[in-house]
């Protein structure tokens, strides 16, 4: 008796017939597909969200914005007319903390991660930095603004100047290059440090002519990317003390006459200069009471977004070429 | 070659780091401090500098508490606030040997305003607001019937500016009676355009902030005139107008704007020469910038307090309501 039920079971599950032929339909397959269909245009679904929020944003920003962009938006200071401010301080001041926060975080980014993966010992202090920096990269923003407040500003007598300013986002994205560095460094295949090494050369030798070539589109990338973050960043910035309204350029370097004119102000006169920042002008003028400063608000928003898509579209194209590059030499 | 480049920058921006502004041109003043008095400033700044090309005036927006900050350890020559300085903060900066003046410059008028579409409100007492406001209404007084038992059964959702804001500080003194004592159970926002936009949008709304925040969005936001019970300075209930906020009917939600220099700052040619230009250009500026000007007496008092360098405050910590700015401005 018991051995008859198990025989049907068995038939229930192997039948006895060839399984039903392509043609006909599998309820179980069906099924399947269906859900297939389902997540597919769930995910569509998902991503479009973003594309729609985004594609919003823009559109309202460029439609407020676009009517402050000219000529005069870009070559004037801040003013109390709406109408007649402009952003000039700001772009230079963006464009003198950027340069100074590649200058200290890209060097001291790449040697560390230099050091992580391809020199470091692997013990426990090794493993504590690994955990501090994957922290750091975690910590709130403002956090570095405090620190930048108590070291740079007023331990090492910065003031409020343009080297504080980007010593602390310097500090802000360090982790983030380390990291993006470090996953460039060991995206370079082993066989190429084994060849190297074979054939007699130093570690210095093989870091220098091989590693670092292949690894710099990723660590280039890296860097734009985090300057990306950085040149957006606001709270950091007004915690050392960086101004609001500043009539002047850092250095008063304005052109390139002025350069040649006094070449030595680039290093000396300009880096303590006070500065404002594009995000800090923004965030002044969309909290005024008057419209037309939020439409000038939307005017620097629109700079601020052509500076950001051009450094992700710089990266891009770097990465592009020095894979090329890579690529002919190898 | 590339290498001794690298070489070179390097350099170079070590021996940048050590030095300080030895070629400024002529000299800078330093100002940080409240966004709402940071209009006016950047105002006076502008014109100022358009007269003195040689002079370079700077002005950061920390807050009243930031600014304060900066100015007691003596990185700033003027600090911009929207309240009186704290005893805590004149410690600080006597620690640090830091004397100042304080000068009243502007009236702001904290508006009290609902949605176009309320229809019930017609002006309120200040008691009305204490019985909104206060920390004992939290989750009792929800209604509008609640606050007067005419009104309708409708809810009351309150609009205003964040604890850190000296405009929140201000108003709960003036209607609760303690400075920062409020209920915590409204829309907070750091950014007053938020609560512009908060109210109009909501008919049983009910939301303060500065005055010319209400004047910027008239069109929209319906302002409440206030009766403190106080025949003397203007019977039943007064709108906030340029007019009722700079003579002193417009009481209590009147409230002064303040410069704070530092006196040893003021030793110096171009900031005595920038406070004298800021109070002569007051009544003109302040009002163009969306704020209510002092009378011109009470300027010309305010520089004889600067030009006889009078330090210290005349409010014992914390603001104060209802003050008369020149009565207080001829106290030595």
């Amino acid at each position: 008796m018991a051995q008859q039920t198990s025989r049907n079971q068995q038939e229930e599950i192997f039948p006895g017939k060839p399984v039903k032929s392509l043609g006909e339909k599998n309820p179980n397959i069906e099924r399947s597909h269906t859900r297939g269909t389902v997540f597919k245009w769930i995910a569509i679904g998902a991503a479009g969200i973003a594309v729609v929020v985004l594609a919003v944003l823009l559109i309202d920003i460029f439609s407020d914005g676009t009517v402050r962009l000219s000529k005069d938006f870009l070559t004037e200071y801040p003013s109390r007319h709406p109408e007649e401010a402009g952003i000039k301080s700001a772009i230079y001041g963006s464009i003198w903390v950027m340069v100074f926060t590649v200058l200290f975080s890209l060097p001291l980014g790449v040697a560390t991660a230099f050091y992580l993966e391809e020199f470091a010992p692997k013990n426990k202090i090794t493993e504590t930095i690994n955990i501090n920096i994957a922290n750091l990269a975690a910590v709130p923003s403002i956090v570095y603004g405090i620190l930048g407040l108590a070291l740079f500003v007023r331990f090492f007598a910065l003031g409020r100047s343009v080297l504080a300013g980007a010593l602390t986002m310097g500090l802000l994205i360090l982790p983030i290059i380390i990291i993006a560095s470090r996953e460039a460094i060991r995206g370079v295949p082993s066989s190429i440090r084994e060849a190297s090494m074979g054939l007699g050369a130093t570690k210095w030798q093989t870091v220098r002519h091989h590693i670092l070539p292949q690894a710099f589109p990723g660590i280039l990338t890296g860097t734009i990317l985090a300057l990306s973050r950085a040149v957006g960043e606001t709270a950091p910035l007004i915690m050392i003390g960086a101004l609001t309204f500043v009539p002047f350029v850092p250095g008063n370097i304005e052109t390139f006459s002025d350069i040649i004119a006094d070449p030595l102000a680039l290093i000396t006169f300009a880096p303590m200069d006070g500065f404002t920042v594009l995000p800090i002008q923004i965030f002044n003028w969309v909290s005024r009471p008057q419209a037309a400063f939020h439409v000038a608000a939307a005017g620097a928003i629109v700079v601020l977004l052509i500076i950001l898509l051009s450094m992700n579209a710089l990266a891009i194209f770097l990465r592009y070429r020095f894979e090329k590059k890579g690529s002919q030499t190898r | 070659m590339k290498r001794i480049a690298l070489i070179a920058v390097a350099a170079l921006f070590v021996v940048s780091c050590g030095k300080k502004q030895e070629r400024s041109i002529g000299g800078t003043i330093a100002i940080d401090g409240s966004s709402t008095v940071y209009p006016i400033t950047e105002a006076m700044a502008e014109e100022y500098m358009k007269q003195n090309r040689r002079v370079r005036v700077t002005v950061g927006t920390s807050g009243s508490g930031g600014g304060f900050q900066k100015f007691a350890t003596g990185e700033t020559d003027i600090s911009d606030a929207s309240r009186p300085i704290k005893e805590t903060e004149i410690e600080k900066a006597r620690q640090n040997g830091i004397e100042f003046i304080e000068l009243p410059v502007a009236f702001d008028g904290l508006s009290v305003v609902v949605n176009p579409e309320n229809d019930w409100v017609e002006s309120l007492t200040v008691e009305d607001l204490g019985k909104m406001w206060k920390p004992e209404a939290q989750g009792k007084i929800t209604k509008w019937s609640q606050v007067r038992s005419k009104w309708p059964d409708r809810e009351l959702n309150l609009y205003g500016p964040g604890v850190s804001s000296g405009t929140f500080d201000y108003f709960t003194e003036a209607v609760v009676g303690r400075e920062g004592a409020s209920r915590g159970d409204y829309t907070a926002s750091e950014d007053d355009n938020v609560l512009v936009q908060g109210v109009s949008g909501d008919v049983n709304a009910l939301g303060f902030f500065g005055f010319a925040y209400y004047y910027e969005n008239s069109d929209r936001l319906k302002v409440v005139p206030i009766d403190d019970g106080n025949p003397d300075n203007g019977v039943g209930p007064i709108a906030p107008t340029f007019e009722t906020i700079g003579n002193g009917t417009y009481q209590p939600l009147s409230r002064p704007l303040f410069i704070y220099i530092s006196l040893e700052s003021a030793k110096r040619q171009e900031v005595q020469d920038f406070v004298h230009f800021f109070l002569n250009n007051a009544p003109e500026l302040v009002k163009e910038v969306g704020y209510i000007p002092l009378g011109e007496t009470t300027y010309q008092h305010a520089i004889d307090r600067f030009d006889e360098r009078v330090t210290g405050s005349v409010f014992s910590g914390g603001s104060q309501v209802g003050v008369d700015i020149n009565e207080l401005l001829q106290t030595r």
